[in-house]
């Protein structure tokens, strides 16, 4: 585990994410909600840093090179920011839209490729941000408070 | 009320302190400490797992026996649709099934495979009315429990109607105090029951307060009774009431062909229960409206306390109902839309979330303990042996985070602290001056190792 420790992060877990590697494809996500639950933090906040996790990670997987997710626990929210490199995306806003896909026909044989993952990452989301760079990489940062709508 | 009652139970002397019990426990529940497994009640689901594998028969499942129908003025058999899988032959029905429970004693009998029907609509319109996906059974106690304990983000998707059992014995005592006027005390409602989980649901429900069943017997118990009585149960015209639709929940599948909504699947079997669960947990199978999810592999046919192979069950339910009507009564049909209505087939409260994952109640004290957890982790040798007791390296790590165990119950840690002890004490042993004696026979000729010169 780095010793990256953000200023008013509590904790802080990096997870590797290797491309195409779908075996192990969404454990670390499966990691996070662990972690998450040992935190004893509230189930729907859990749930929904699972689903954005989950999500992100499939996307590095499917759509990029490789990367990483870094999780921040901070006393008031679950930041998880997710870098990879790849091929970016050229239409960030065409990206977002709900069925929007550009997964290969290989990768919707394997049941993937709905286009809902950004959105369902969005609505998970208290905050959300995405930039990418065409030929270099995409970078996610998700936000979800401990106690939302307050 | 107490903490937890729990039917599944451990007979401590047939206990040998084996660990087969630990590692297919779903909920990690089961330690073995100074050679005796434990049972933690926090953490047990009453599903029966262990009970199934224990080669000594060390766990077993309180439940009632016969002896509690004496308590009643009149009393009522409830079989569960898994009782009827466990009978065969050229003339069986579920009609000799019944009349048999009446030899046995029994005033009345009320099928719950009839409640079963009442339920499934009831979960179908449940399911129209929800946004919720996917939607979960509740019908297995086990399961419900399971998804508190272990996954707590999901409990809103658990279907908030009762289980059949609980309809049925509603049922049976509004309609017998109805017809011979006897308050709701004198009536004693039993289940017959495949399973421990649904013994504790009936003593400790989930989501309203009290039963309105009175005791529960396992089928392994009327079982061999039944044997006795039915060469002589004749078949009895207006006692089998319920369809196929009903009945077919004894068996995976049965209960989600029942609900019959669009989108549905049926999982059986705790550990692909558990799968299944994992994938929901992340939002997969958010286009699946119904999941059917049975802890036993095979549906209530398989359950802990029946009596025939599953498979076997399986096909004398398919024998047993070759007769029935293949839909459910319109009558039922329209009873069920009247009820529902009023709510009777509502869960009175909500189905809480109960995690044991939780580390600490405080949260840095929970990411102290996360740390040292990692730490431990990195320490055992990670071979989930079980011989420490506990069910993998990350349960002993959790153990000992926790204050349970501690770093010499894994017997590795142990041998290796044992060898640097040796190892020490042997060069302890090099810097005490020897004997006389001693640095005589070290200087010259050595004796062979037993002694003898050659
Ligand atoms: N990390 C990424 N790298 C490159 N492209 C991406 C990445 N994440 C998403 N995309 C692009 O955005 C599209 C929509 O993503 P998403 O909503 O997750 O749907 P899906 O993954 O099912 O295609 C993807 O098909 C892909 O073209
Ligand atoms: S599947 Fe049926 S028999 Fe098995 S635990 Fe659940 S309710 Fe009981
Ligand atoms: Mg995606």
């Amino acid at each position: 585990m780095p010793d990256v420790k953000d200023v008013g992060a509590l904790m802080s877990v990096t997870y590797d994410i290797a491309a195409r590697d779908f075996v192990r494809a969404g454990e670390a996500a499966n990691k996070l909600k662990r972690l998450l639950q040992q935190l004893g933090l509230d189930p729907a906040v859990i749930r929904r840093a699972a689903i954005a996790a989950y999500e992100a990670e499939m996307n590095i997987v499917i759509h990029s090179y490789g990367g990483q997710i870094k999780v921040d626990i901070t006393p008031e929210s679950i930041e998880i920011f997710c870098e990879d490199s790849g091929p970016g995306i050229p239409d960030i806003e065409k990206a977002l839209q709900e069925g929007y896909s550009t997964a290969s026909e290989e990768i919707r044989e394997m049941g993937f490729g709905a286009g809902m993952g950004l959105p369902n990452i969005q609505r998970s989301a208290d905050e959300f941000r995405i930039e990418s760079t065409v030929g270099r990489g995409t970078s996610l940062q998700v936000t979800i408070l401990h106690e939302a709508g307050e | 009320m107490q903490p937890y009652f729990h039917s599944v139970t451990l007979e401590t002397e047939n206990c040998k302190g084996c660990t087969i019990c630990i590692k297919r426990c779903p909920t990690e529940a089961i330690r073995v400490r100074n050679g005796k497994a434990r049972i933690l009640e926090l953490r047990c689901i009453d599903c029966g797992e262990c009970i199934r594998i224990c080669p000594n028969h060390a766990k077993r499942a309180i439940a009632d026996d016969f002896s509690l129908l004496s308590k009643y003025k009149y009393t009522v058999a409830l079989p569960a649709p898994s009782f009827y899988a466990q009978f065969s032959g050229q003339d069986m029905s579920i009609s000799r099934i019944l009349q048999g429970l009446l030899q046995l004693g029994f005033n009345a009998v009320f099928e719950v495979a009839e409640a079963a029907e009442h339920v499934s609509l009831a979960i179908r319109r449940y399911i129209e009315s929800s946004s919720i996906r996917p939607l979960i059974s509740s019908a297995c106690p086990a399961i419900v429990r399971l998804i508190q304990v272990r996954f707590p983000e999901l409990v809103d998707h658990l279907i908030p109607i009762h289980a059949p059992v609980d309809i049925a014995a509603r049922l049976a005592k509004e309609g017998i105090m109805r017809k011979l006027g006897l308050r709701r005390e004198e009536i004693g409602a039993f289940f017959i029951t495949p399973c421990p989980a649904k013994v504790t649901a009936i003593k400790q429900p989930i989501g309203f307060q009290e039963s309105w069943v009175d005791g529960a017997i396992p089928i392994t118990t009327v079982y061999a009774r039944m044997l006795k009585v039915l060469p002589y149960a004749e078949e009895t015209p207006g006692l089998q009431e319920a369809s196929s639709v009903g009945v077919h929940w004894g068996r995976a599948t049965g209960e989600e062909r029942a609900v019959r909504v669009p989108r549905r699947l049926a999982v059986d079997g705790i550990h692909s229960v558990i799968e299944v669960l994992e994938e929901i947990e992340v939002g997969k199978f958010h286009d699946i409206d119904f999941i059917e999810c049975q802890a036993c592999r095979g549906g209530c046919v398989g359950g802990p306390l029946t009596v025939q192979n599953p498979f076997r069950g399986w096909v004398n339910l398919e024998e047993l109902t070759r007769d029935l009507p293949s839909e459910i009564n319109p009558e039922v049909a329209a009873e069920v839309d009247k009820r529902w209505e009023e709510g009777f087939y509502n869960l009175e409260s909500e189905i809480e979330p109960r995690s044991i994952l939780k580390l600490d109640d405080d949260l840095s004290r929970a990411i102290e303990k996360i740390e040292l957890l990692e730490k431990t982790v990195q320490f055992l040798p990670g071979l989930d042996c079980g011989s420490c007791g506990s069910p993998s390296c990350q349960a002993l790590a959790e153990d000992i985070v926790q204050g349970l165990a501690s770093e010499g119950d894994c017997v590795f840690v142990l041998r290796d602290g044992v060898q640097s002890l040796a190892e020490e004490l042997l060069e302890l042993a090099r810097q005490v001056p020897g004997s006389i004696s001693h640095q005589e026979t070290d200087d010259k000729t050595t004796p062979s190792r037993d002694g003898r010169e050659e």
